[in-house]
């Protein structure tokens, strides 16, 4: 990756974990801790790969995006405000009464968000539909799919993945939040998920294990995965859960939690 | 008498027919294409047909996905697995989502036969109607169905369809003014009204002939669309009548008999009797046999309609 384009990229990154800090903090509580995990991954596919149109969010041949962690809402709203999807006085509504920007993704709310997700499991499913609806059409459009690594305990996930492995679904590429920590504790003392590699080549995927806050091993991956043909991709995002917030990075309960507002405005008056 | 087409055949059938003008009809089964016949949708439009193995979670949210394309998905399997089976994935992928997908759920009630309790849904209406917007059918033969199919399509949003899959009893011919939604009076009458759905329709009739023989009129009305039902075919039934028997292959739980009294109470209070299941798992057996242990016989309607008379 080109010298400026990486630094681009760092840039955009630290600034859109600044938006989603203030767009929880205005709120006051939230799904911090996914939402810091995803960023990286989110910034390479929005300001470097996705064939998207803020102007006309619902074009046929778009990419899609599906957060199947729906929780993670808030870096999703962070990219697509900065993106100019929506109009910038919504950022401070998380949640508010009558919000279009909720905890968790709808797709009739949000303009972007291309599936409804929140109850786990369920939007891989989605995007396993989108995939298989885009080859019918011939549509070049890809699926882009985040899935957490609590949420893979879920049994749908791996009816999706065997589907998705079965029919050869190239044109999906499938990211793993492996931030290791689920909302009761670390995921591998509740319910482990390793190997996890090992599982998701056994359901046929192309699969790759990053550092997921590495910008320049994210951007080969998904070129190595779009270049994979006759399998769909997983790509293993090893990540810290709050990453990049000096509140929330490694710290054990930051799922969800409280941001009392001198909190998050010294957070994000470092950025600036 | 019997329909000449099974009705699964016709859902097919219609289904090919549809997909041929088109292109936006897919279909999906969970290991079920050969009960319910849309091998043939498979033939015509072999990248159309998406069988997803024995996955009913997946099978809902692949259609959602598909239909969040821009598709226009009909997903299959028996009525309990299309339902109960992945509830969540149809109130939050689907319905939550606002997605045209429809969901068609075969076998209902006692035509589960032999395979019992397992696969015997009284249940999948009522939880089915529980769904904000989710519309909920169950055509009374093939006629009916393939006439609300194109309506059905035309819909922007999610159906269920409860189907019989084989050879229904025939109350409609091709004059059939349909519309989903719309409630078909079969039979006008000014003592009680019979109000039915599915098998209970040809049922409903009998029961209908039996209570003249004994000097009473009975109304018939087949509400085939459970939800949104039509109210004003309610409230006019009970201004002819004055009393209301329902009659459904299916728990009273929730069931049409439910989703009429919620009507008639707020709107036109009356007398009114259920016909369906009460608190029961199913089991094996015969449809008669099963029709007799769970009080949805002809005998149970007339039996019914006098009770419900007599309450006046």
């Amino acid at each position: 990756m080109q010298k400026d384009k990486l630094l681009f990229l760092k840039d955009k990154a630290l600034k859109l974990r600044h938006d989603a800090i203030e767009i929880i903090g205005h709120f006051g509580v939230g799904h911090i801790g996914g939402t810091m995990s995803v960023m990286d991954a989110l910034t390479v596919i929005y300001y470097d790969k996705a064939n998207i149109d803020p102007k006309d969010p619902k074009k046929q041949d778009r990419d899609r995006v599906i957060m199947s962690k729906g929780h993670a809402g808030p870096a999703m709203y962070a990219v697509l405000g900065d993106l100019g999807y929506y109009p910038p006085e919504w950022k401070t509504t998380l949640n508010r009464n009558g919000t279009n920007l909720p905890s968790h993704c709808d797709m009739n709310k949000t303009p972007g968000i291309d599936m409804t997700a929140g109850s786990l499991g369920q939007g891989l499913s989605a995007a396993v539909g989108m995939a298989i609806a885009a080859k019918i059409d011939k549509n070049p459009a890809t699926i882009y799919c985040f899935i957490g690594d609590g949420e893979a305990q879920e049994g749908q996930i791996w009816e999706a993945s065997m589907l998705a492995g079965s029919r050869k679904l190239d044109n999906l590429i499938v990211f793993l939040d492996s931030n290791r920590m689920q909302l009761d504790g670390p995921v591998e003392s509740i319910n482990g998920l390793e190997p996890i590699v090992d599982k998701w080549k056994a359901f046929n995927f192309f699969v790759q294990d990053i550092d997921g806050h590495d910008l320049e091993a994210i951007s080969d991956a998904i070129d190595a995965a779009k270049a994979q043909k006759g399998k769909p991709s997983m790509i293993v995002l090893r990540t810290v859960k709050g990453k990049g917030a000096s509140f929330t990075e490694g710290v054990a309960n930051c799922h969800s939690m409280p941001i009392p507002e001198e909190v998050w405005r010294k957070e994000t008056g470092r950025y600036e | 008498m019997t329909d000449e087409k099974e009705v699964r055949q016709v859902m097919a059938a219609g289904l090919v027919e549809a997909a041929r003008k088109d292109d936006r009809i897919v279909v999906l089964d969970a290991d079920l294409m050969s009960c319910h016949s849309t091998k043939c949708f498979l033939e015509a439009f072999p990248e159309r047909f998406i069988n997803v193995g024995i996955a009913e979670a997946n099978l809902i949210g692949v259609a959602a996905g598909m239909a969040a394309f821009g598709k226009i998905p009909f997903a299959f399997s028996f009525a309990p697995f299309a339902t109960r089976r992945c509830y969540d994935q149809i109130f939050i992928s689907v319905a939550y989502s606002k997605l045209p997908v429809k969901i068609v759920g075969s076998d209902p009630g006692v035509m589960a036969e032999a395979n019992g309790g397992t696969h015997m849904p009284f249940e999948d209406m009522s939880i089915m109607r529980a769904i904000p917007k989710m519309v909920c059918f169950e055509p009374a033969d093939a006629t009916m169905l393939a006439k609300a199919l194109p309506q059905i399509i035309d819909y922007p949003g999610a159906v269920y369809i409860r189907m019989f899959r084989k050879k229904a009893e025939k109350i409609y011919d091709d004059g059939l003014d349909f519309k989903l939604g719309k409630a078909v009076t079969l039979r006008e009458g000014k003592d009680v009204t019979l109000v039915a759905s599915g098998i209970m329709v040809a049922r409903a009739l009998k029961a209908a002939d039996e209570l003249a023989a004994e000097g009473i009129s009975a109304r018939v009305v087949n509400i085939h669309t459970w939800k949104p039902i039509d109210e004003d075919a309610i409230v006019e039934s009970v201004k002819a009548t004055g009393a209301i028997v329902t009659c459904e292959n299916h728990s009273t739980y929730g069931g049409l008999g439910s989703a009429v009294a919620e009507v008639v109470v707020e709107k036109c209070p009356a007398p009114m009797e259920l016909i369906g299941v009460k608190n029961s798992f199913g089991e094996v057996g015969k449809e008669a046999y099963l029709s007799e242990k769970f009080g949805l016989t002809v005998a149970d309607i007339v039996a019914a309609a006098k009770k419900a008379i007599a309450r006046k």
